[in-house]
């Protein structure tokens, strides 16, 4: 069951309208909250006056700084996020909240928030990277990973090598833009909140949500039921969750709330621009020497957020003599936060742009000099070996796949029909595979049936169908018949949807629960003298359909069904959990590999890019369901387009604000941008990363796509764009 | 109903450009039609009658609301979604009269006397309309947030005769946006519905 390609158990749910989101619980005499955001970037509140919004017919409450319950704005985790919760006047970033309109309809509020009059002591923001007033510093961690890293001597063996390449690509900031914006409906039972909030993580949701309001864990329910979409920015808790709850608190009714589309542009967070100075000696051959990663990233004045771009360079390729450092520049911005592959994503566009420039400055192809730098161990942690790693194998499946072969070495070689520049590029693509402890919960009914849970969340990445499908293998219970749950702290602790570990993490702990249910019930009918199975071995046994028989005479055995109705019990449970301390590390370097292809057409008069073909090939160890992995990659790969060609959040210098904070000015990719796209599931068992061999793969699809897409709008136009995304001027 | 407003009216439906085309997240061929000048109403609540999924719901509803608040808070009815609220991003899409319209564009009470489906309405009894089966099939949506509007945008597509191949279709889906990127998967589900 594992690895079938079975369809969505929420599928139904999904394209019926059943599957009902955060803010579309309808708790009676619920009441709607609308956040007024500031218009200034930095300063002070100098005034805030809601006495003409009270006024409105329909509004139950106006808080501002002067009258919001006092809470700790501090608390939040995971990290060191500094919640604005209208505790004091100053404002430390564009869009943040100031105030909070609470009445009868969503009209109401609205209208209301309007109404809110707010004077600032403005102060002159610094905007820039480069701006005077902002301050570079020396982080203490690069997201979860050392800032700053060496091996060898850099500096000589650069200064000796015979080819160099030395160049500074930049990233730009961009906004996850989930589909769902933010969402929380709130409510209070006397000292007990439930928050129905869009989250990647109901556990981490529940331990800020009481450290900012001073309750006990035990006084706070998440659920989560369906995401639309997160991408990192559901991830942290974020200031709507917390103003829901105070909110409802204060006025003594559910309240919901939900981010307009501009304030997704506020305070959640953002992939923070990165500038990126590359530095690669070679050998005329195209044998790497020595490289050095330089990275500048947004940052904010009052938080820590580092995009860690320079990480993937540590381990990507063989190279004996490396520096690789991550500074901040402080500005006045709302706090960067993780969006989808962050570091990889960023820094596998310098690494995979160097790559090229290297191969043409050598002469040799782009993937025979990955060939060339091909590492088998990790360079990184002193050359241990990868638990696996199937690179080899991308390589040359999706090159076979793509056609790479029949690529002209030369630049501006091919022309399409209708006269457009035709270009194959390529790039690397890798993410860590990460895992942390998670538990779970199984029961199998009297009627045969299962119902399995684990606080885990499904946003999109299809984690009911994988869980159902883990369970019921776990169980010998056929997939019609399993149930999975997911979504409410009420269950199993389960790792959060984020940084590719879900899956994996949660897959080891569903699998120990069918196991030990399924052997609570063999146990049960081995000390029954009526069973058929009476003092047999567990061993001898196996499990499927509901049944549990003797290996070698498949005849005798017995259904769950019958042990449970003769034990007279309703049910059988266990609980399992899968222990993991990311903090040990193993003995193997845990990755997932893969190779992207891409073919672009580009309009030689008007600059403009068209993705005519992609093939991109993964290794990430065990499949659970190839459909939703396919489509996973897809997703991945189609960021990758974005991000080369399409997102970029751009500042007014003046006043700090994202000026095109919409879905109509932040380009996203649509339907037309994008061609067919083939993935290739490279096969691959991995026998030392968990105990099923799963590596997660929400975000290596996105990993080096952008950069096979600039690389092959390189070998088109022979322009090489080092700052994304690739605007049609800028191959003018 | 002045001449300018006409024309801009007739640009809207006459204009099918992908986004990425223009720089812009236009659903593609909106719905918008001239109508006749109604009577003036509001800000009071107003006694309506929506037809919703072949259902008349009686509603008492400020002329400010718009199709989308009014099915999503009023009626229960949320599968139609809310991504942008400003026609940018076709989560809303419902067919009115059997077109395709932003519905957080389009005022409640304007609808009165039209025919409103949403995704809730086009299951027939226990069984799936062909869109939303190819849906499934196809792996057609991952977080499903924006899987009712592309849904609906299919279902109105192809009864306008737009999915007469793979270029078509992926134009007339431009106005539909779906963050997590199943576009490959969504033009195979439109396709295979299509041709059903």
């Amino acid at each position: 069951m594992i690895g079938a390609p079975l369809a969505r158990v929420d599928g139904r749910a999904k394209v019926t309208g059943a599957a009902r989101y955060s803010y579309e619980e309808q708790p009676a005499h619920v009441a709607y909250a609308v956040i007024v955001t500031s218009t200034i970037a930095v300063g002070r509140i100098a005034s805030i006056d809601g006495t003409e919004a009270l006024s409105r017919r329909g509004v139950l409450a106006v808080l501002t700084h002067d009258n919001a319950p006092r809470v700790r704005q501090d608390a939040a985790s995971p990290g060191d996020r500094k919640l604005r919760l209208l505790q004091d006047d100053r404002v430390l970033y564009d869009r943040q909240p100031v105030a909070l309109v609470v009445a009868e309809s969503f009209e109401v509020a609205t209208e209301a928030a309007a109404r809110v009059r707010v004077t600032y002591a403005a102060e002159t923001p610094a905007t820039t990277m480069n701006a005077p007033g902002a301050v570079t510093y020396e982080p203490p961690e690069a997201n979860q990973n050392p800032a700053d890293s060496a091996r060898g001597s850099f500096d000589s063996a650069f200064a000796a090598a015979p080819v160099r390449i030395d160049q500074t690509y930049v990233t730009p900031t961009e906004f996850h833009n989930p589909m769902e914006p933010h969402a929380t409906t709130a409510a209070w039972d006397g000292n007990r909140l439930t928050l129905y909030d869009a989250s990647q993580g109901v556990f981490d949701r529940r331990k800020s949500i009481a450290a900012i309001f001073g309750l006990p864990e035990s006084g706070v329910r998440v659920v989560t039921k369906f995401v639309g979409g997160g991408f990192g920015s559901k991830g942290g808790t974020n200031a709507h969750t917390a103003l829901a709850a105070m909110a409802a608190r204060l006025v003594g009714r559910p309240v919901k709330i939900v981010l307009t589309r501009p304030d997704m542009f506020g305070g959640h967070g953002y992939r923070p621009r990165t500038e990126q100075h590359l530095r690669i000696g070679a050998d005329t051959s195209g044998r790497l020497l020595a490289l050095a990663h330089d990275v500048r990233s947004q940052a904010s004045r009052f938080e820590n957020f580092i995009e860690n771009s320079a990480v993937i360079s540590r381990m990507l390729y063989a190279v004996p003599n490396q520096v690789t450092t991550h500074r901040g520049v402080r500005y006045d911005v709302a706090t960067p936060t993780f969006m989808r592959a962050p570091g990889e994503s960023s820094g596998s566009f310098a690494l995979e742009s160097a790559m090229d420039e290297l191969a043409y400055a050598t002469g040799v192809d782009p993937l025979a000099l990955r060939l060339l730098n091909y590492t088998e161990t990790d360079p990184d942690q002193h050359g241990k070996p990868f638990s696996s790693k199937s690179l080899r194998r991308c390589y040359a499946e999706g090159a076979a796949r793509f056609g790479w072969s029949q690529r002209p070495p030369q630049v501006r070689a091919t022309r399409t029909a209708d006269g457009l520049l035709v270009g194959y590029g390529m790039a690397s693509s890798t993410y860590p595979a990460n895992r942390s402890s998670s538990a779970a919960m199984a029961t199998v009914h009297s009627d045969g049936s299962a119902y399995v849970t684990s606080g885990a969340c499904d946003i999109g990445t299809g984690a009911y169908t994988a869980f159902t499908q883990i369970a019921a293998e776990a169980l010998g219970i056929d997939v019609a018949h399993v149930r999975f749950d997911l979504g409410d702290t009420l269950m199993p602790e389960a790792a959060r949807a984020g940084g590719s570990q879900q899956t994996a993490s949660v897959a080891n702990a569903v699998h120990l629960a069918g196991i030990a249910v399924r052997d609570k019930l063999a146990a049960a009918a081995v000390a029954d003298a009526a069973s058929p199975l009476h003092g047999r071995r567990l061993d001898d046994m196996t499990f499927a359909r509901g049944r549990i028989a003797l290996r070698e005479r498949p005849e005798l055995g017995e259904t769950y069904v019958a042990i449970l109705q003769r034990a007279g019990v309703s049910s059988m449970s266990a609980f399992a959990e899968a222990k993991h301390d990311r903090r040990v590390k193993g003995p193997y370097s845990t990755h997932a590999f893969g190779a992207h292809f891409a073919e672009v057409h580009v309009d030689p008069d008007f600059g403009t890019v068209r993705l005519a073909r992609m093939v991109s090939a993964f290794a990430a160890g065990r499949i659970v369901n190839s459909r939703m992995a396919r489509s996973q990659y897809m997703g991945g790969v189609v960021w990758g387009v974005s991000m080369a060609l399409h997102e970029e959040g751009r500042i007014d210098e003046r006043s700090g604000r994202y000026m095109n904070a919409n879905l109509e000015n932040y380009l996203v990719p649509v339907n037309a941008d994008i061609p067919e796209i083939d993935i290739v599931l490279v096969d691959e068992e991995d026998p030392h990363v968990n105990p099923l061999g799963i590596k997660g793969i929400g975000e290596i699809g996105i990993v080096g796509m952008n950069a096979a897409v600039a690389n092959a709008v390189f070998h088109a136009t022979e322009k090489r764009v080092r700052d994304l995304p690739i605007r049609p001027e800028k191959l003018l | 109903m002045d001449d300018r407003t006409f024309s801009r009216r007739r640009f809207l439906i006459g204009t099918a450009l992908p986004a990425a085309a223009l720089g812009m997240g236009l659903s593609a061929p909106a719905a918008v039609e001239a109508q006749t000048a109604p009577a003036l109403m509001g800000p009071e609540p107003v006694d309506v009658m929506l037809q919703v999924n072949g259902r008349a719901y009686p509603l008492k509803v400020e002329p400010r609301v718009t199709l989308l608040d009014a099915l999503r808070e009023r009626l229960g009815l949320t599968g139609s979604k809310k991504g942008c609220d400003q026609g940018q991003c076709g989560a809303c899409t419902v067919l009115v009269d059997g077109r395709r319209v932003n519905a957080c564009l389009t005022l409640a009470v304007a609808t009165e006397g039209k025919q409103v489906t949403t995704v809730e309405g086009l299951a027939r009894g226990g069984r799936l309309h062909p869109v939303q089966q190819a849906f499934i099939d196809n792996d057609a949506f991952q977080c499903g947030y924006c899987t009712p509007g592309q849904i609906c945008s299919a279902v109105g597509l192809i009864a306008e005769g737009r999915a007469g191949s793979d270029a078509q279709i992926r134009e007339s889906m431009s106005g539909n946006i779906c963050r997590c990127g199943a576009y490959t998967n969504i033009v195979r589900a439109v396709n295979a519905a299509a041709r059903a």
